[in-house]
């Protein structure tokens, strides 16, 4: 497969995820505002932070509003990140494989791209606001449902995939980490329904509350951490994704299953293997927020690897083989 | 943000259901008719006007002519208002398909349908063996003229075409000069366009050798009348042109030789923001093969090939959709950053095949055109079967003092512009004008064709709610490898604009399915309804 190809599809993929993600984010967001307490603040500031975002919206933005933070993350074209941007890019990135995705897929994605682009246009209504947002996390699903049923498990899946999963794993843990200090901090209301609702609220924000509940039953901060950190069931806790990304890795590199291969390969393997020994416990004792951010830090080095070994390959200038061809003279 | 409700006016509803405004903005975010009102009257051909030109639909007394009366007997029977909603559909799909051109110069990234239009321009049997003929007569002269020019050039020693028109057309290359592509072909794609004139004659009015664009239009147009009008496609005798892709994809590899077993054949394309891209990924996507940028290419040890995550893997084919200036900035252009630098090398010492041949373009110059006739004369020792538009030659004298005479009734074409610059449309001018084309005319008389001006036939066109004819013109496709083949079909450009007759696309033109019909059975031909339907639902279920 091109270098080229390998990079939009992987980049089409990551686009798509962090679109889901962050209508994801706020939707929860906008249904936990329902039940909070009256008088409870607001909580926005947390969404911008979890995408690591902070500067530029507190530079062109100010407060951290309800308005601007739907602005910010949903519609503005200056945020790369926005869902709009995000949509924006992996358009880009498939319109330049269309020739190797599936026409299912281009269509559905044109589809969305669309849909997001025409709800920028008109001015939001709040009360359909969270149906938007539902519309979004649909659209993406239906996407990667199309990519599943319309693609061949060729290299051209499993760089999408591997994007997908990368991505979903960094959002989980950003959320997971920005919910975790803030709750953290208002030790207050250790036990009582308003902590039951914020950690339910984390635990939808990866679409985790049902499995949660089938699997533990009772919200404990620990247990939830533990499930989005460290399940092997549970298809978007970060260990999961990593072993997916993972398999996948093995298949775009060619390695053989137990053989370490190259950097991507063995740095993603050493972060499959920590997650899937180390215990919730553990975590917590030396410090869940210093844990996850050493996490964000291997899988940008991983992401990074990744890079070098599979894309930037085609952005470097090969050798200069041949001298300059002789001009015949016309016959 | 907003919190305001949308007014209830601007809200539609959908199937009865509730709908959100995301939604329902995309329903009318389709460039076509405006909004229509609530209920549609539906479109009747009752008072079209054939406004004194030849029209393919109609014959001059008013009666469909034979091949259109099918058609026109399924638009007929369509229930109220589904000819304007088909249309919109049709425009809706076009967007969702993001078969789209780009808007040059807007930062939004605005994208446009290329406008289409669902009254098909049809081509009886008879005819279309007719425009067969002629374009394989033309292509293989063609052929054998690009392959003179540039090795024993017989035909200008002959005197048959004088050399300085050969030699100074722009885009002769000296560099092919001996040089032999694989298999003796230089031409594999050519487009051709016809229009046809008040007469009732189809004159050829230019060739396109080098990139001709426009087959995927061909392919997805057809692909979402067919989606529109089952009823109406299932009781025609249309012919298929789905075959396409796999016909080009079988000359392509023809091209790597015999040598080769599993030839690797992609499609260069200057990338992405090329108005063609659209068609370089669908032609790529249908035949299956890699779509590559220049960037993706290299030249190693006289062999190209390319980046892939695996390393370099060799090329045998490359269907370049980059003109021959910017292919090699070690052979032409130096300054193309879109090209393989050492492409044009790797070529010549056999070790990969450009379609079309590096070279090939010589033959579609405008001056050259107006010799066609008598290349066909020289190489097949036959008579042109489908004629030129007659051309005066401003480099032979006596053609010269006709144009300067007649500058008022004349079009006058420079050789090497397209896209209607460097043109003359005599009746529309004023003396003004004329004086100074004149004057370019004289200071270099070899640039310059002139051709009388062209009643170029009509179709009947969906404007606003009602039919209204519009100039067309026809571009079909020849594949020249084992053997010539001619696509039964090809694009119809129509200028929107009343009156207009410039169908380019960045000039108002959009594009409507071409259908070629098959000869008729020799049994009873099929009848599309004998019973008229009773309820506009059964209606609908009988014909769509």
């Amino acid at each position: 497969m091109l270098s080229r190809v390998a990079d939009s599809i992987y980049w089409m993929s990551r686009y798509v995820e962090r679109a889901e993600n962050v209508a994801r984010f706020i939707n929860v967001n906008l249904q936990l505002i329902l039940d909070a307490p009256p008088g409870l603040e607001q909580q926005w500031q947390p969404l911008i932070d979890a995408t690591g975002d902070q500067e530029d919206f507190a530079r062109r933005y100010g407060a951290a509003t309800q308005d601007n933070v739907l602005q910010f993350l949903t519609f503005d074209p200056q945020n790369p990140n926005s869902i709009l941007s995000c949509l924006q890019s992996a358009r880009e990135n498939a319109r330049s494989v269309r020739e190797v995705i599936s026409s299912a897929m281009w269509l559905q994605l044109n589809k969305f791209y669309l849909m997001v682009k025409l709800a920028a246009a008109a001015p939001m209504d709040l009360n359909l606001a969270s149906e938007f947002y539902h519309e979004v996390i649909l659209a993406s699903q239906l996407f990667i449902g199309i990519t599943d049923t319309t693609m061949s498990r060729g290299k051209g899946w499993h760089f999408a995939q591997l994007g997908r999963m990368l991505e979903r794993a960094d959002k989980v843990s950003r959320i997971l980490d920005i919910k975790y200090q803030f709750l953290l901090r208002s030790r207050a209301d250790a036990g009582t329904a308003s902590e039951h609702i914020q950690w339910g609220a984390v635990l939808r924000s990866a679409s985790a509350f049902e499995m949660y509940c089938k699997r533990h039953g009772r919200i404990t901060p620990r247990q939830v951490a533990g499930f989005l950190m460290l399940d092997g069931e549970f298809p978007r806790s970060m260990l999961f994704c990593l072993r997916s990304a993972h398999a996948s890795l093995l298949v775009v590199s060619g390695t053989a299953p137990g053989a370490g291969g190259a950097a991507p390969e063995r740095l993603l393997g050493r972060i499959c293997s920590d997650l899937g020994l180390i215990t919730v416990d553990e975590i917590i004792q030396s410090g869940l927020h210093a844990y996850i951010d050493s996490f964000q830090a291997r899988l940008n080095q991983t992401a990074q690897a990744i890079f070098e070994r599979f894309f930037a390959f085609w952005l470097t200038p090969g050798p200069d083989a041949n001298p300059p061809m002789p001009v015949l003279p016309a016959a | 943000m907003n919190a305001l409700l949308p007014a209830e006016s601007t809200r539609r509803t959908i199937n009865g259901g509730r709908s959100l405004p995301w939604e329902t903005a995309s329903r009318f975010a389709v460039p076509g008719p405006a909004a229509p009102p609530a209920r549609r009257r539906n479109l009747r051909f009752d008072g079209y006007e054939a406004g004194g030109f030849y029209d393919e639909m109609f014959a001059g007394n008013g009666e469909p002519r034979a091949a259109a009366r099918r058609l026109l007997d399924g638009l007929r029977a369509l229930p109220e208002g589904e000819i304007l909603n088909r249309q919109q559909a049709a425009e809706q799909e076009l967007l969702q398909m993001g078969i789209t051109f780009n808007v040059y110069g807007r930062q939004d990234g605005v994208e446009k349908i290329f406008p289409f239009d669902i009254v098909p321009r049809i081509v009886g049997a008879a005819e279309w063996r007719r425009i067969e003929r002629g374009l394989k007569q033309r292509v293989q002269a063609l052929n054998l003229f690009i392959d003179d020019v540039y090795h024993g050039q017989k035909i200008l020693q002959d005197g048959v075409i004088p050399r300085e028109i050969v030699c100074s057309a722009k885009s002769f290359r000296p560099q092919c000069a001996g040089w032999h592509p694989p298999r003796g072909l230089w031409c594999h794609v050519t487009g051709t366009d016809l229009v046809r004139h008040a007469d009732g004659q189809i004159y050829v009015l230019e060739d396109n050798l080098r990139c001709p664009s426009g087959v995927s239009y061909v392919l997805e147009n057809r692909r979402v009348m067919k989606s529109l009008f089952p009823k109406i496609f299932a009781h025609s005798p249309v012919r298929p042109v789905a075959g396409y892709p796999a016909h080009l994809r079988n000359l392509l590899e023809h091209l790597a030789g015999d040598g080769v077993a599993e030839p690797r054949v992609v499609l260069l394309t200057p990338g992405l923001h090329n108005s063609a891209y659209f068609e370089h990924s669908f032609l790529a996507q249908q035949m299956g093969i890699e779509l590559v940028e220049g960037r993706d290419l290299i030249v190693q040890d006289g062999v190209v090939r390319m980046r892939t995550t695996d390393g370099f893997e060799r090329v045998d084919v490359i269907y370049r959709r980059i003109d021959d200036d910017f292919l090699d900035p070690k052979c032409f252009r130096a300054d193309s950053l879109l090209g393989v630098p050492g492409l044009m090398a790797a070529c010549q010492a056999g070790n990969v095949a450009l379609a079309n041949a590096p070279g090939c373009g010589v033959a579609d110059d405008k001056v050259i055109y107006a010799y066609v006739p008598r290349m066909i004369q020289y190489y097949l020792g036959e008579d042109i079967l489908l004629p030129n538009v007659p051309t005066r030659i401003c480099a032979e004298p006596s053609d010269l003092r006709y144009v300067l005479e007649h500058l008022d009734e004349l079009v006058v074409k420079a050789a090497n512009e397209s896209g209607g610059y460097g043109m003359l449309v005599g009746p529309h001018s004023t003396r003004r004008q004329r004086a100074e084309f004149a004057e370019k005319i004289q200071a270099n008389p070899r640039n310059y064709i002139a051709q009388p001006t062209l009643a170029i036939s009509r179709v009947p066109t969906i404007v606003g709610d009602h039919f209204e004819g519009r100039h067309v013109d026809l571009r079909p496709y020849i594949l020249s490898g084992r053997d010539i083949q001619v696509l039964p079909g090809g694009l119809t450009r129509v200028a929107l604009k009343k009156g207009s007759l410039v169908v380019n696309s960045s000039q108002g033109g959009g594009s409507k399915d071409t259908w070629v019909l098959a000869d008729p059975p020799a049994a009873e031909p099929v009848r599309l309804q004998s019973e008229a339907p009773r309820t506009a639902a059964a209606e609908k279920e009988a014909v769509c």
